[in-house]
C-alpha cells in the first residue's frame, strides 16, 4: 500500500514529522517498508525572476540574464540558450554546484563564449519532469512573491511516498483514511471529518435494472449491488493532482472515469467499477458463472468461468468477475458518454477462491478478499458520483440498489481487566475507552465489564483478545513491562529425549571422525528416489519448484553423493560428508525416520584426507564406513558386536562390498559399503565411493538404571596371549572364526582379534588363512602350561567344527 | 705388591686392554678374559690353594686389589663407551621435523552452522525450562492451517506458498486427505497441546518449506518455535523471554530491541521483534528476527483447552537467519549447497559443544 504524505494529510490533521509518522506506523502494526521522496533530488532548485535578458555579445542563440535568486540580493548573471528566456519571467534556477538529474552533470563555473555563467535556468527535461526541452520552465507570474524558495515546495512536488506493508487482517487500511484513523488514535493528530460531497441525488430513475440472481444458498456471493447512471459525461484525462497520486501509488492513470474508481479504492479501500452504459445489453446482474462461459478481461486475457465464481453479466453473458476484474466489452473509453457505476459487496471467501482459481491478482480482489466495509457500499457510490460529476460532468440518475449490505458490526462483552491479564500492562480504563472510540468502536456500560460494538470496517475483530491487541498496539508494545517467567527448577534439568540426545551425540561423533556435516534438500529428483527404494506417488510434490526437487527423499545418500560430486567438480577429490536428518517412507508422521548417513570419497580416511608422506594414500573402503557405523553405535551406548552382520544390503550397494547390521530379522540398524557402480552412474557420480546409513530410531532404548558404573574387574594376573592361524575356504567369514574361538572357553577367553588375513597359492585354490590372537585372562591363579594347551585345543576344535578351518602347522 | 710382580704385570696388562677396548663388545671380551671363570684373575685366585699358608693371605689380598682395580676400570670404561655409543646413535637418529603432520579427524570434521545454532538455542531455552518437541515435515492441512486459525481461503494462506503432495487414493479406494509440507513449525504447537496438559513450555526446531526461491529465500529452511501455555503467562513474560534469549544468543550484555504490532492468525495480540544490529557489531539499523504473540483463543480452543482458563505465548524465528546474523554468513542458499569450502569455513569443530557455563561459542 503506497500513498503520499499530502494524501495522508487530506485525512489527518497533524503536525508530526514524516519520521514520527513512519515510526508510529511501524509501531502500531502498519510496517513502513520504504519512504521515497522522488523530489528530494530537486531540492536545490529555487524560484527565480529574470530581471533582464539581453543578447549575448558573442553568440546569436544565447542570452545573458540578470537573475534575482533571492529577494533583496544583487542579481546573478546567467547565460541561457532557451528561446523563451525573457525579461520578467519567473523561472527555476540552479546555482553552481547543483547536480542536474536530467543531464547527469554537476554545474561548475565556466565562461560561455567569454561570459561566466553563475548558474543555470532549467527545463523540465533537466529536472526529469517531462521530455520537454523546448525552453526553460516558466512559472505562473503569481509565484513572483516566492522568489528564493524551493521549487518543489512552491509547486507541491515535495510529497514523499510512504509504502506500508499491510497485514491481511486490516482491510480498513487498504484506504488512506483507515491509516489516518489509526494514526489519530495513536495520538499523532486528529482524523478530519468526511469531506463534503456535492448533491449527487439524481432527478431520474436509473434506467439500468440490477438483478441479484442467486439461490438462498449462494446469495452471500453478492448480497448488495448499488449502481447509478451518469449520462452526458465527457471522459478525458484526470487532473494532475489525481494522476500524481495514482502514479505515486504505483498505478497508471487511464481516464477520468477509471481513475476515479482507482482513486477511491486507494483513498477508502472501496473498489468500484465503471461500465460504458451504451455497451450494456438489458439488465446488469450478479450471478454465478455457467460452465463454458468466457469473457475477455481488462488485462487482455480471456478467462473461463465456472459455477463457483460470481460474475457480473448482462444479456450477452458475463462481463467480468465481480470484485476481481472487469471486461473489455463494457469498458469505459475516451468516447464514453454514459457511465454506469457499480458499488457492490462480494463474499471474501468466494473472491479468494475465484481469484486463486483464475490466477488473477488485482487491487479489487486484494480488498474484497480481506473484507471491505459493507456499510460504505452506498457512500462509496455517492463519492464516485461526486468525483465523476466534478471531473467529467454529466447528470446522475437516482441510486439503484439491489439487496442489502451484510451487517458489519457485531457486539460482544469485554472486560477491561483482560488487558493486564493478557499483557501485564496496567491501563487506565479511560485510556482504553478513548483508544477504542477513536478506532471507531462503540463502548457501552460503566466498566470494567462493557459491551463493545466493532465498526463495520473491522471484520478482523471478533472478541476480547482482539480488543486487547487494539489497546496495546496503540499504546505501544514498548510500554509493556517485561516480566521474568518463573523458573521451574532451581537448577536446570536435562530436557532432551533419548532420541534427541542420540542425534546430538551422533553428529559430534561423526564430525569427530573427520566427516563434514552437510544439510541437503529434503526433496530430490524422482529418479534419485527410485534408485534408493522410494519414488512412490504419495511422496511426490504436486507443485514442486523444479523436477530436481520433486520427491521426498527415501534416503540421505543421493543428496550426499551428488554433493560429493559437486565438490569433486570444484577440485576436491577426497572428502568425507555426513548428514543427520529425516527421510520419508510414506506420508504419515510415523513414516518419517531419522538417519545419520555419510559418504567417503577418495582418500578421506580417519587418519587424514588426501596424500601424506607418512604412508601411501589409500582410498576409503567398506571398512572405513563400517568403522564409522560401529564407532557411532558404540558411542550411542549400543555395543555393535551384539548385532548380526548380513550381506543383504539394498540394491544401491555393491553386492560384495557391503553389509547390513541388524538385530534379528526385522530390525535394521545400519547399512554400509561401497555404493553400487550402476547407482553412481545413474547419479552421474564418479566412483568408487563408500557410504553408510544408520537408522537412529531402530536403536533399542538404552537400559541405564543408575548413573553409577558397575564395579571394575581388573585381575592382578597377567593375561596370556596365543596366536593361531587357520586355513579356511575363502567364503568363510572371519567373523565366524572369531565367534567360534571366543566361544571355546567363555570364562577364560576375554578377547579374540584378527591380526592377519591372506590368500596365496601356497594355501591352495579357494583357500585363505586367518590368523587370530586369543587372550586368556587367568582369574584366581596363574595358568599352567597344561591348562593353556587345553584351551588352545578347544579353540582349534571349535573353529574346525564351526568353520571347517584347519590349524596351520 | 712388589712381592708379586706377575700380579703387577697382569694389572697393567688388563688396564691397558680395558683402556684399549673400542666398544662395549670388546670390553666384554676383556672382562671375560679377566674376570670370567677361566679369566686371568680367576686363574690367579685358583693359585691360592697351592700357595703356602703364610703367602696365601698376602697373595689373596694382592689379587683382590688387582681385581678391584680392574672391575673399577671396566665400569668406568663401560660408562664411557655407553655414553659414546648413545651419542653415536643419537647422532644417527635425525628426523626432518619440518615435515608436516596431520591434525587428525577432530580437526577435519565440521558441524554445520544450523546444527550448532540448534544446540545453542536449545541450551538457552533449556535453562528457561523449555523442553524440545518435534513434529513431522509432512503435515495435514488441519494442523498446518485450520487449527492454527487460518481457515480455507484466508489471505494468510496465500502468503505461505505451500508445497502440496500429490493426492492419492487409499487402498480401500477412498480419497486420503491432501498432505502438505509444513510451512512453519507451528503445527508442533498443535501436536503438543493436543497431547499434553498445561503447563507447557516447549521449543520446536525443524525444517519448514515454502515454494519460494531467490537470494533470501530457499524452498527449505529452518525455524524454531516456542510455546508457553499455563494460566498466567502474559505478553510481558514473552518480552522478557525474548530479551533474555537475544542477550544470551548474541552473547552481549545488552540488546536493544523493538517490538512492533503485527498480525498472525494464530496469535492475538501479535508482535514482530527487531534487534538493533549493534548486537552483531553493525550498529545503525534494525534487523527483523522473529514473530510472536499471545496464542489466539481459537487455537487454544481448537486444541481442546479452555481459553478462559489457559493462555500463553508463542514465537517463531528463522534458525538459518539468526545463524547468518550471528556468524556473518552472507547467503542463505549456501546453507544447503554442501560446498566443502563453505562448510570448512563457517562450520564448527566437533568439540565446540555450546554450553552456558563455557560460552555458547567458545
Amino acid at each position: 500500500m503506497k500513498f503520499t504524505l499530502s494524501w495522508l494529510k487530506d485525512h489527518l490533521d497533524t503536525n508530526a514529522s514524516l519520521e514520527e509518522l513512519a515510526d508510529k506506523l511501524s509501531a502500531i502494526g502498519l510496517e513502513v517498508e520504504s519512504i521515497d521522496n522522488p523530489a528530494e533530488k530537486l531540492s536545490p532548485f529555487t524560484v527565480a525572476r529574470v530581471l533582464e535578458a539581453k543578447q549575448h555579445p558573442n553568440a546569436d542563440r544565447l542570452r545573458v540574464c540578470q537573475v534575482e535568486v533571492a529577494p533583496g540580493q544583487p542579481p546573478v548573471e546567467v547565460v541561457c540558450g532557451a528561446p523563451n528566456a525573457r525579461t520578467g519571467m519567473i523561472a527555476v534556477f540552479a546555482p553552481i554546484g547543483t547536480y542536474i538529474p536530467g543531464t547527469g552533470i554537476t554545474l561548475d563555473k565556466r565562461p560561455v563564449r567569454g561570459i561566466v555563467s553563475n548558474g543555470m535556468l532549467v527545463s523540465e527535461r533537466e529536472l526529469e519532469l517531462s521530455d520537454d526541452h523546448e525552453g526553460i520552465i516558466e512559472l505562473d507570474p503569481s509565484f513572483s512573491d516566492r522568489v528564493g524558495q524551493r521549487y518543489i515546495d512552491v509547486v507541491g512536488l515535495n510529497d514523499p511516498v510512504i509504502e506500508v506493508k499491510l497485514t491481511p487482517n486490516r482491510p480498513d487500511c487498504t484506504g488512506v483514511r483507515g491509516i489516518a484513523r489509526d494514526l489519530a488514535a495513536a495520538g499523532l493528530g486528529t482524523l478530519k471529518p468526511e469531506p463534503e460531497i456535492g448533491n449527487v441525488e439524481g432527478t431520474f430513475d436509473c434506467p439500468i435494472e440490477i438483478r441479484l440472481e442467486f439461490t438462498s444458498e449462494t446469495a452471500s456471493a453478492c448480497p448488495v449491488f448499488a449502481g447509478r447512471l451518469v449520462k452526458g459525461v465527457k471522459n478525458g484525462p484526470s487532473p494532475a493532482w489525481m494522476q500524481n497520486r495514482l502514479k505515486a501509488a504505483g498505478l497508471r492513470p487511464i481516464s477520468a472515469l477509471v481513475d476515479v474508481t482507482n482513486y477511491i479504492s486507494l483513498d477508502r479501500g472501496r473498489p468500484l467499477h465503471v461500465y460504458d452504459a451504451d455497451k450494456l445489453q438489458g439488465a446488469i446482474r450478479a450471478r454465478l458463472g455457467r460452465k463454458g462461459e468466457r469473457f475477455l478481461a481488462l488485462d487482455g486475457k480471456e478467462y473461463e468461468v465456472d459455477e463457483t465464481m460470481c460474475v457480473i453479466a448482462d444479456e450477452s453473458g458475463p462481463l467480468g468477475l465481480g470484485g476481481i476484474i472487469g471486461g473489455e466489452s463494457s469498458a469505459c473509453t475516451e468516447e464514453t458518454t454514459n457511465v454506469f457505476i457499480e458499488s457492490a459487496y462480494f463474499d471474501p471467501v468466494r473472491i479468494a477462491s475465484t481469484g486463486r482459481k483464475a490466477g488473477i491478482q488485482t487491487d479489487a480482489r486484494y480488498r474484497f478478499e480481506r473484507g471491505v466495509d459493507p456499510a460504505y457500499v452506498v457512500p462509496g457510490l455517492d463519492y464516485a458520483t461526486d468525483l465523476i460529476l466534478k471531473l467529467a460532468g454529466g447528470q446522475p440518475s437516482k441510486r439503484n440498489i439491489a439487496g442489502t449490505p451484510p451487517e458489519g458490526r457485531i457486539t460482544f462483552a469485554f472486560d477491561f481487566r483482560r488487558i493486564p491479564r493478557l499483557t501485564g500492562l496496567e491501563v487506565e480504563e479511560a485510556v482504553s475507552r478513548r483508544i477504542l472510540t477513536d478506532l471507531g468502536f462503540e463502548v457501552e456500560g460503566d466498566g470494567p465489564e462493557v459491551q463493545v460494538t466493532r465498526p463495520s470496517w473491522r471484520p478482523d475483530v471478533h472478541g476480547p483478545a482482539d480488543l486487547v491487541e487494539e489497546v496495546v498496539r496503540i499504546i505501544g508494545l514498548d510500554k509493556v513491562p517485561s516480566a521474568p517467567i518463573p523458573r521451574t527448577h532451581g537448577v536446570t534439568r536435562a530436557v532432551l529425549t533419548e532420541a534427541q540426545r542420540r542425534a546430538r551425540r551422533a553428529r559430534r561423533i561423526l564430525a569427530g571422525r573427520g566427516l563434514v556435516e552437510a544439510i541437503t534438500w529434503s526433496f530430490i529428483p524422482r529418479r534419485h528416489s527410485e534408485l534408493f527404494g522410494g519414488g512412490q506417488e504419495s511422496l511426490e510434490l504436486a507443485n514442486p519448484i523444479s523436477v530436481e526437487m520433486s520427491s521426498m527423499r527415501p534416503s540421505l545418500l543421493p543428496g550426499l553423493l551428488t554433493a560429493a560430486q559437486r565438490n569433486r567438480n570444484r577440485g576436491f577429490e577426497d572428502l568425507a560428508l555426513f548428514e543427520l536428518g529425516q527421510a520419508y517412507r510414506g506420508d504419515r508422521p510415523e513414516d518419517q525416520i531419522q538417519i545419520a548417513a555419510g559418504v567417503r570419497a577418495g582418500a578421506a580416511r580417519l587418519v587424514g584426507v588426501g596424500r601424506h608422506w607418512s604412508e601411501p594414500a589409500k582410498e576409503a573402503d567398506v571398512f572405513d564406513v563400517k568403522a564409522d557405523v560401529f564407532a557411532t553405535l558404540a558411542a550411542l551406548g549400543f555395543d555393535p558386536n551384539r548385532a548380526q552382520i548380513t550381506r543383504d544390503a539394498p540394491a544401491w550397494y555393491h553386492p560384495g562390498r557391503s553389509g547390513v547390521l541388524r538385530l534379528g530379522p526385522k530390525t535394521v540398524l545400519a547399512h554400509f559399503g561401497e555404493i553400487h557402480p550402476r547407482t553412481l552412474a545413474e547419479l552421474d557420480v564418479e566412483g568408487p565411493i563408500v557410504g553408510f546409513e544408520i537408522f537412529l530410531d531402530a536403536l533399542p532404548p538404552e537400559k541405564r538404571k543408575s548413573r553409577a558404573r558397575p564395579a571394575m574387574v581388573a585381575p592382578d594376573l597377567l593375561p596370556v596371549r596365543r596366536d593361531f592361524a587357520f586355513v579356511l575356504d575363502e567364503s568363510v567369514p572371519a567373523g565366524d572364526v572369531v565367534k567360534a574361538a571366543a566361544g571355546a572357553d567363555k570364562t577364560l577367553i576375554t578377547d579374540v582379534s584378527v591380526f592377519d588375513v591372506f590368500a596365496g597359492k601356497s594355501l591352495g585354490e579357494g583357500k585363505k588363512s586367518v590368523a587370530i590372537e586369543v587372550t586368556l585372562q587367568p582369574r584366581e591363579r596363574t595358568l599352567t602350561d597344561a591348562e593353556i594347551d587345553a584351551v588352545a585345543k578347544k579353540v582349534i576344535a571349535e573353529v574346525k567344527r564351526v568353520t571347517g578351518g584347519e590349524i596351520r602347522g | 705388591m712388589a712381592k708379586f710382580p706377575e700380579l703387577e704385570a697382569l694389572k697393567s696388562e688388563l688396564l691397558e686392554q680395558i683402556e684399549g677396548a673400542k666398544n662395549l663388545a670388546a670390553l666384554e671380551q676383556v672382562r671375560i678374559a679377566a674376570l670370567g671363570k677361566k679369566g686371568k684373575i680367576s686363574e690367579q685366585m685358583a693359585k691360592l690353594g697351592t700357595l703356602p699358608a703364610e703367602q696365601r693371605r698376602e697373595f689373596g689380598q694382592a689379587t683382590n686389589t688387582v681385581k678391584a682395580a680392574v672391575t673399577e676400570a671396566l665400569e668406568a670404561r663401560k660408562a664411557v663407551l655407553e655414553a659414546a655409543e648413545l651419542e653415536a646413535r643419537l647422532a644417527s637418529e635425525r628426523d626432518d621435523i619440518t615435515l608436516p603432520v596431520r591434525l587428525g579427524p577432530l580437526a577435519e570434521g565440521r558441524i554445520h552452522p544450523v546444527s550448532q545454532v540448534f544446540d545453542e538455542v536449545i541450551e538457552i531455552f533449556a535453562d528457561m525450562g523449555f523442553s524440545v518437541a518435534e513434529g513431522p515435515d509432512i503435515e495435514t492441512d488441519d494442523y498446518n492451517f485450520t487449527k492454527l486459525n487460518i481457515p480455507e481461503e484466508h489471505p494468510a494462506r496465500q502468503e505461505h506458498d505451500t508445497f502440496y503432495l500429490r493426492e492419492t487414493t487409499a487402498a480401500d479406494g477412498s480419497n486420503r486427505p491432501r498432505m502438505l509440507l509444513r510451512t512453519h513449525t507451528s503445527p508442533v504447537q498443535i501436536r503438543t497441546m493436543l497431547s499434553q496438559k498445561p503447563p507447557i513450555r516447549i521449543i520446536a526446531p525443524g525444517r519448514v518449506y515454502r515454494c519460494d526461491s531467490d537470494q533470501t529465500h530457499t524452498p527449505m529452511f529452518h525455524q524454531i518455535e516456542g510455546l508457553v501455555i499455563d494460566e498466567s503467562t502474559h505478553l510481558g513474560h514473552l518480552k522478557w523471554c525474548l530479551e533474555e534469549f537475544c542477550k544470551a544468543f548474541f552473547e552481549v550484555d545488552e540488546v536493544k530491541m523493538r517490538f512492533r504490532a503485527s498480525h498472525f492468525p494464530f496469535t492475538e495480540p501479535s508482535m514482530e521483534v527487531d534487534i538493533d544490529a549493534a548486537a552483531i557489531g553493525k550498529p545503525g539499523h534494525w534487523l527483523e528476527i522473529l514473530g510472536s504473540g499471545m496464542v489466539h483463543p481459537n487455537v487454544i480452543r481448537n486444541c481442546g483447552l479452555d481459553p478462559e482458563k489457559y493462555q500463553g505465548f508463542a514465537f517463531g524465528m528463522g534458525l538459518d537467519r539468526i545463524a547468518m546474523l550471528k556468524y556473518g554468513i552472507p547467503d542463505l542458499r549456501d546453507m544447503f549447497a554442501a560446498d566443502l569450502r563453505w562448510m570448512k569455513h563457517y562450520g564448527f569443530l566437533p568439540i565446540d559443544v555450546p554450553t552456558l557455563a563455557g560460552g555458547l561459542s567458545s
